[in-house]
């Protein structure tokens, strides 16, 4: 692998379908958008498996000074490459999931999807703080597009207050990186993420990146767009939005606010606490009463992202590692639910609660995938939504046991609409004639939604493959927060460390210090599991 | 004394001149029949001139050398790039004139005058002098040359009363603003002893009066109105509006980057040491055509005005760096002038190319619905264009404002900085509402025509110097404008 720009190449062959795509019919586009993702899958494959767990904390870097004023770098560590690998294997399902629906101007469609995924890839592997930035918010332009042409009835203002609530959002981020350049000389992200800044600049600092990627993420009161944006998007659209975009308000927190201004971080973890708090009980309750299946996993999302932001400010591995997981699983989970959603919204063409029902019965199969989410999405253990809320909580409790209860309400909460949402659609007796005669998921469909839930389940069962890779960035960020690290109320008395992690791997020797580290946290980790 | 070298520096302007005069005895006997003839020779003199422009950009000159005339004209780095981004846009409102004058689109005369060219000519001769003036006459002079072309340029359309309003307008509000601008040279004269720039900067050296300090403040609004600044921006969406589509695409470009150079020049050089007088003007001027730019534009219907508050606003961006007031800021506002010019000329590019069958441009939001279906070329070349003028991430138009808010925090206008960038989201509202209107929205229903190859050569070109592929350029791009800003600098 050495040498291969494989970064690179995982953008440019999308891109070139991108260009390809514009160019070609609607049913050789759709092709061509299918191949273009799926290579790029497989491109993804190739580097997780070339990852060296335990090996340098940047791998597969990349660097060209192609640029005045910033340059063409990349690299990946390991919460980035799962991330990464989030997208390239949400790609080509959502490419499947517009295979029907979308019949007018296939081509520029496919086109946007696949720009789409360039970005995406470029945002995670940006080592460059400006490349990073003009990844990040290019991402409005094809999302913009994907919106306003196929959306639904009320597309035009979603697209516009999804634009300009974002680009509002990022443009002060903009300036406070001119200044963090300015002031370390230095646009590299690696090199900022080890640069202690003033504490009184982080204050103005960490609040210019809080404007962006609080509306990204999105936290309450910031969230306003999403419900609009999905619910107008088509499908695929909501997917991709779900599944990874609001990722990057994570781990924008997670790669830019938490390293390079702990202090302000720790000074601001009240604010992020009580929005989230507010968020996890308000949008929980939200959802509740939706009648819109759309709206309301849309607000459940706002709810889970909440636990995710709780996680990443509790300032320890457990939060942290919890809040990775959850990103992770809640992209899948919700792009599952969304495209559970768009299956009978393709055989209906209504998001409609009330107009379905006893789906069970003429849709077996649906039903049954339908339930798998939505245990997932609940958090019930042996899904890979018990792993991250569980390690989120348990990191959060550590700090502060009050913002841990009102945050475990929210599962309590998530259970209830969740369950009430899959009782009204597929339980009970077939109300509607016609979503009677729905037929069950086609073979395509099948191939959607078969992966998701084999990774939802191997999430749940055997988290580890997912927590290893990125356990010595964790620990690494872990250790960068610890000086800064806030008192927590829980005042715990260490114990008597164990000989070696429990769940350590004796064959994996060059991931170990990582896991000495993290002893505990790998604990909770495999009770998930069990 | 010896004239052979200051003949030398300004050869491209003697070339120009020349080409005028041979072209308008052409044109006073060939007639309007020769009218293509003479806009294909006029385009080959001003690509000439600017290739002799090439070896001087490459290597970067200053200092005395470049001072010609006993140092009432100077041809450094500064005015050299200036006057390459000049010749270049000129040689854009050439190419895309004859389509449009032969056609519907210009009324009931449908034949391009044979004037046209010519007065493009003297009108970028005008620019040459405007730009490399080291003497407030010889500004004032290339200044009038520009401008009295311009009035001319925007009434050319003679039989149609919108093109003939515009022309008066120009003419009355530019006469204004002349007489304003000359008012605050006699000031300075007055109170300073000198014409020559560096007469004027010497004394303004150390405390300043009340008199000199009213001639600054006359002279930078004369220059403000040329550049149609806010608060003296109030013609331009009515010039812009009423004069010939190629003619508003020649006024949005060439005169912008000679009028902006030319401010440049003069608060660098001759107040470059009376920072703190102007500084806080220009930083007012600059938010405030941001803001007045972004929001006029989001009312509009018509496509030619939107783009007249367009430029507005962009001016104010291009201002910013101005008000930087070190190399760094000059620097990021040349890279945004070249830029500023490839977009505004490919989005006027694209209007052009907008037009029934009939040759009838299409000027409101109504007639471009759903041009995505119709004209996919057009339309996505024009959304390239309209992101790019918002500053969206990966295309062009965003590394324009990087350089220019880059140059702003590092000189510790922060606060500055950060209100600007937020009023740019307000002109991304109208940005995007073309976006909408092209791509989200039904077709009208409208037959389009053709286009020439002229127009889509520009319009290709254009598109790909702001597409991200255009970032290969930056390097270049920074490399001259840090030489040109440079030599600007190095008068103080």
């Amino acid at each position: 692998m050495e040498g291969l720009p494989i970064l690179s190449l995982m953008m440019l062959v999308p891109l070139a379908g991108a260009a390809a795509c514009l160019f070609a019919g609607a049913n050789a586009s759709r092709w061509i958008a299918l191949g273009a993702t799926l290579v790029t899958f497989v491109l993804g494959i190739v580097l997780w498996s070339n990852y060296q767990i335990g090996g340098p904390q940047w791998q597969f870097t990349e660097k060209a000074e192609l640029f005045a004023g910033f340059s063409w770098a990349l690299g990946i560590d390991g919460i980035a490459l799962l991330l990464i690998m989030l997208s390239v294997f949400l790609m080509p399902i959502c490419i499947l999931a517009s295979w029907d629906s979308v019949t007018k101007r296939v081509g520029e469609y496919m086109a946007a999807f696949l720009f789409m995924e360039v970005l995406m890839i470029g945002t995670f592997a940006a080592q460059d703080l400006f490349l990073f930035y003009v990844f990040f918010e290019a991402g409005l332009i094809p999302m913009y597009l994907i919106i306003g042409v196929w959306g639904g009835d009320n597309r035009i203002y979603a697209s516009y207050k999804f634009f300009l609530y974002t680009l509002l959002g990022s443009v002060l981020m903009l300036i406070a990186m001119f200044w963090m350049v300015a002031e370390a000389g230095t646009s590299d992200i690696p090199s900022l993420m080890q640069y202690d800044f003033p504490p009184q600049a982080q204050t103005w600092l960490w609040l210019a990146f809080f404007a962006s990627f609080a509306v990204k993420v999105p936290m309450w009161p910031m969230h306003t767009w999403l419900p609009d944006a999905h619910v107008q998007a088509p499908t695929a659209g909501s997917v991709i939005l779900a599944g990874v975009l609001l990722k990057l308000g994570g781990y924008g927190f997670i790669r830019f606010s938490l390293p390079m201004f702990p202090e302000a971080s720790a000074q601001f973890a009240w604010l992020v606490f009580a929005l989230s708090m507010v968020a996890v009980v308000y949008t929980s309750l939200v959802a509740l009463v939706q009648s819109d299946m759309k709206k309301l996993i849309a607000y459940s999302s706002v709810a889970h992202m909440a636990i995710v932001t709780v996680g990443l400010f509790a300032f320890n591995v457990q939060g942290l590692e919890g809040a990775m997981i959850i990103m992770l699983s809640h992209g899948l989970v919700s792009a599952a639910l969304f495209l559970c959603v768009g299956v009978i919204y393709d055989r209906l063409h209504t998001r409609e609660i009330a107009r379905y029902g006893g789906l069970a019965i003429n849709m077996p199969y649906y039903a049954l995938f339908f339930l798998l989410f939505t245990m997932a999405s609940i958090g019930l253990p042996g899904t890979s939504g018990f792993v991250g809320e569980f390690l989120a909580l348990a990191g959060i409790y550590q700090t502060s046991s009050l913002v841990a209860l009102v945050s475990t309400t929210g599962i309590i909460l998530g259970a209830a609409y969740m369950l009430y949402l899959y009782r009204r659609v597929a339980f009970g007796g077939q109300t509607n004639e016609d979503a009677a005669a729905m037929p069950d998921i086609s073979a395509r469909e099948w191939v959607m939604m078969a992966p998701i839930a084999a990774a939802v389940l191997w999430m749940g069962v055997y988290p580890e493959s997912f927590l290893a890779p990125m356990r010595a960035d964790i620990a690494v960020l872990d250790a960068r927060l610890a000086t800064a690290a806030p008192a927590s109320d829980a005042q715990l008395a260490p114990g008597t460390p164990r000989s070696e992690a429990a769940n350590a791997l004796t064959h994996h020797g060059a991931g170990h210090e990582g896991m000495d580290h993290s002893g505990g946290n790998s604990d909770s980790a495999k009770e998930g599991a069990h | 004394m010896d004239f052979v070298p200051s003949f030398a520096l300004v050869a491209p302007e003697l070339l120009l001149i020349g080409a005028g005069l041979v072209l308008l005895l052409v044109a006073a006997w060939g007639g309007d029949k020769a009218a293509r003839g003479i806009a294909i020779a006029a385009a080959a003199a001003l690509f000439g001139a600017g290739f002799m422009l090439v070896p001087g950009l490459h290597v970067g000159v200053d200092g005395p050398a470049t001072l010609a005339f006993g140092g009432l004209i100077k041809v450094d780095s500064f005015a050299l790039f200036a006057k390459a981004l000049i010749y270049l846009a000129a040689i854009g409102a050439l190419i895309v004139a004859p389509a449009f004058f032969n056609s519907a689109a210009a009324g009931t005369e449908r034949v391009m005058r044979a004037e046209y060219p010519v007065l493009v000519l003297f009108a970028t001769v005008g620019m040459s002098i405007m730009v490399s003036a080291n003497d407030f006459m010889s500004l004032y002079l290339g200044l009038e040359l520009n401008s009295l072309s311009a009035y001319v340029l925007a009434a050319i359309l003679r039989k149609d009363t919108r093109s003939g309003e515009a022309g008066l307008k120009y003419f009355v509000l530019g006469a204004l603003a002349s007489g304003i601008l000359l008012y605050g040279m006699s000031l300075l004269y007055g109170f300073t002893g000198g014409t020559a720039f560096t007469a004027v900067r010497a004394g303004l050296t150390g405390e300043m009066g009340t008199g000199a300090l009213f001639g600054v403040i006359f002279v930078l609004s004369g220059l403000a109105f040329k550049i149609s600044a806010v608060p003296f921006h109030m013609w331009t969406p009515d010039v812009y509006e009423g004069a010939p589509t190629p003619v508003t695409a020649f006024f949005a470009t060439a005169p912008k980057v000679a009028a902006v150079a030319l401010t440049a020049r003069v608060t660098f050089e001759v107040f470059g040491a009376q920072v703190a007088a102007w500084q806080q003007i220009v930083m007012f001027t600059a938010l405030a055509s941001i803001i007045f730019g972004a929001l006029g534009a989001i009312g509009q219907e018509n496509l030619k005005r939107l783009l007249a508050y367009s430029s507005i606003n962009n001016i104010g961006f291009i201002l910013l760096g101005l008000a930087v007031a070190n190399a760094d800021g000059a620097s990021a506002m040349l890279v945004y002038l070249f830029i500023y010019v490839a977009m505004s000329l490919g989005s006027f590019v694209a209007l052009l190319m907008l037009r029934d069958e009939d040759g009838a441009l299409f000027e409101t939001f109504a007639d471009i619905r759903g041009l995505s279906v119709t004209r996919p070329a057009i339309a996505w070349a024009l959304l390239l264009f309209m992101f790019s003028l918002a500053g969206i991430p990966p295309l062009l138009g965003f590394y324009s404002k990087f350089v220019v808010f880059q140059a702003t925090v590092e000189a510790g206008l922060i606060a500055f900085g950060a209100i600007a960038i937020a009023a740019s989201v307000i002109g991304a509202f109208y940005y995007i509402k073309f976006v909408k209107v092209m791509f989200f929205d039904e077709p009208a229903g409208v037959v389009t025509g053709k286009s020439g190859a002229g127009h889509w050569a520009l319009l290709g070109l254009t598109a790909l110097i702001i597409s991200p592929l255009g970032y290969l350029l930056t390097p270049s791009l920074t490399d001259l404008a840090d030489k040109a800003a440079a030599s600007l600098f190095l008068a103080v």
